[in-house]
């Protein structure tokens, strides 16, 4: 629901990691890690991303989402396994206290420059 | 902002009023950059994307700390009660420590004139008039604790805009966070919902004076709890005839003193 606010902040990031000595780019692409038990739907934030570049230097920008399973750690027996239904006890010894190694990731990994294609952005 | 005083002690303003936390990192850009197939240049960011959001939260957080304020956060979907719960807690808790809410809806100042009876100052915050923020994030809780006494304040309650989604993934600065379900909705709330049953602290089952008229499944219920987040007290408790409300006030009592004494 707050996907809007998120593809916002995506935009601003992005646009600050431009190194100033580049000019006037255009970036082709957003690389973004989505953990399954973020708040975000990938599709509506495609969809928000592709209105909030509008105007700016990610303007026509392709957003890739990866999304990483959730992953935890038992603290008793150490037993690791992604947990796919929203069940969080350890499936060897029946702890209930784990840690999420990954899932809750919302992180942009990197931007791709557009090469010499400035103009027929769209 | 617009700051207008709609009940006695409590104060409305519109967060879109509220300057929003852009801010520029071309320093930090001066990472690797490599040339990709598809022939453009990839720069390594690695940033996460709620990190202005998170360097708020530690802001508010440590102004708590200084002010000696215990923050709760209290989280629901629409209509489980959250409001005629915190009336109820309230009126339990004020006399020994002084107390103030901050209220986040979408629109209306309905919540916070209720909650203002009780005589503890309250923060109205309005997402939007028509659509709006989901959730409170922590630049709004900080504007908005600006317009409180922190440091004649002992326990601060935040009583977040209904929705078990967005939410659980803002930080605002709290100590503690709750999450209140009712008997009138789905048992399975809590698997529907993980992650806003991960990041609570406890749970509120609420309204089981109506448990008789329901084919609730209350023992289904709390095993869901308990699978996304194994150990999680649960308060079983009726916000209207104030049924189980001596173990949420106590364990609400021992939470304030660990952190105020």
């Amino acid at each position: 629901m707050h996907e809007m606010g998120i593809a916002l902040q995506i935009v601003d990031i992005a646009t600050a990691s431009i190194p100033p000595n580049l000019g006037d780019v255009r970036v082709a692409k957003v690389n973004l890690k989505v953990g399954k038990l973020a708040a975000v739907v990938p599709d509506s934030l495609r969809f928000c991303f592709s209105v909030a570049t509008k105007d700016t230097p990610l303007d026509g920008a392709e957003l890739v989402i990866e999304e990483l399973p959730v992953l935890a750690r038992c603290k008793e027996c150490s037993t690791q396994w992604t947990i796919t239904n929203p069940v969080f006890q350890c499936q060897t010894c029946n702890s209930g206290s784990l840690e999420i190694l990954s899932g809750r990731e919302l992180d942009i990994e990197s931007i791709e420059i557009a090469e010499e294609d400035k103009n027929d952005s769209g | 902002m617009i700051l207008d005083n709609t009940a006695k002690g409590q104060k409305y303003y519109h967060h879109k009023d509220f300057p929003h936390n852009h801010h520029s990192h071309a320093d930090d850009s001066a990472s690797a950059i490599s040339v990709q197939k598809s022939g453009t240049r990839e720069i390594k960011v690695v940033r996460r994307v709620l990190d202005v959001n998170e360097k708020m939260a530690e802001e508010n957080r440590k102004l708590f700390a200084e002010n000696g304020v215990f923050v709760l956060n209290v989280m629901s979907s629409p209509g489980s009660g959250k409001t005629t719960t915190l009336e109820k807690t309230l009126a339990k808790i004020l006399p020994e420590y002084k107390s103030a809410v901050i209220v986040g809806d979408i629109c209306t100042t309905h919540d916070a004139d209720r909650l203002a009876i009780s005589g503890a100052p309250v923060v109205q915050i309005n997402t939007d008039e028509f659509g709006g923020d989901c959730h409170l994030a922590a630049h709004v809780i900080d504007k908005a604790a600006g317009g409180l006494d922190l440091a004649d304040i002992d326990l601060l309650i935040v009583e977040n805009v209904g929705n078990l989604v967005c939410p659980a993934e803002f930080d605002i600065g709290e100590d503690s966070r709750v999450v209140i379900l009712s008997v009138t909705e789905g048992e399975d709330k809590p698997a529907k919902y993980p992650l806003m049953f991960r990041e609570c602290e406890a749970a509120l089952l609420n309204k089981i004076d109506l448990l008789p008229y329901l084919d609730y499944d209350k023992d289904k219920a709390v095993e869901y709890i308990h699978q996304v987040h194994p150990d999680m007290p649960v308060f079983e408790i009726s916000a209207r005839t104030e049924e189980g409300f001596e173990p949420w006030i106590e364990w609400l009592h021992k939470k304030i003193k660990e952190k105020i004494g």
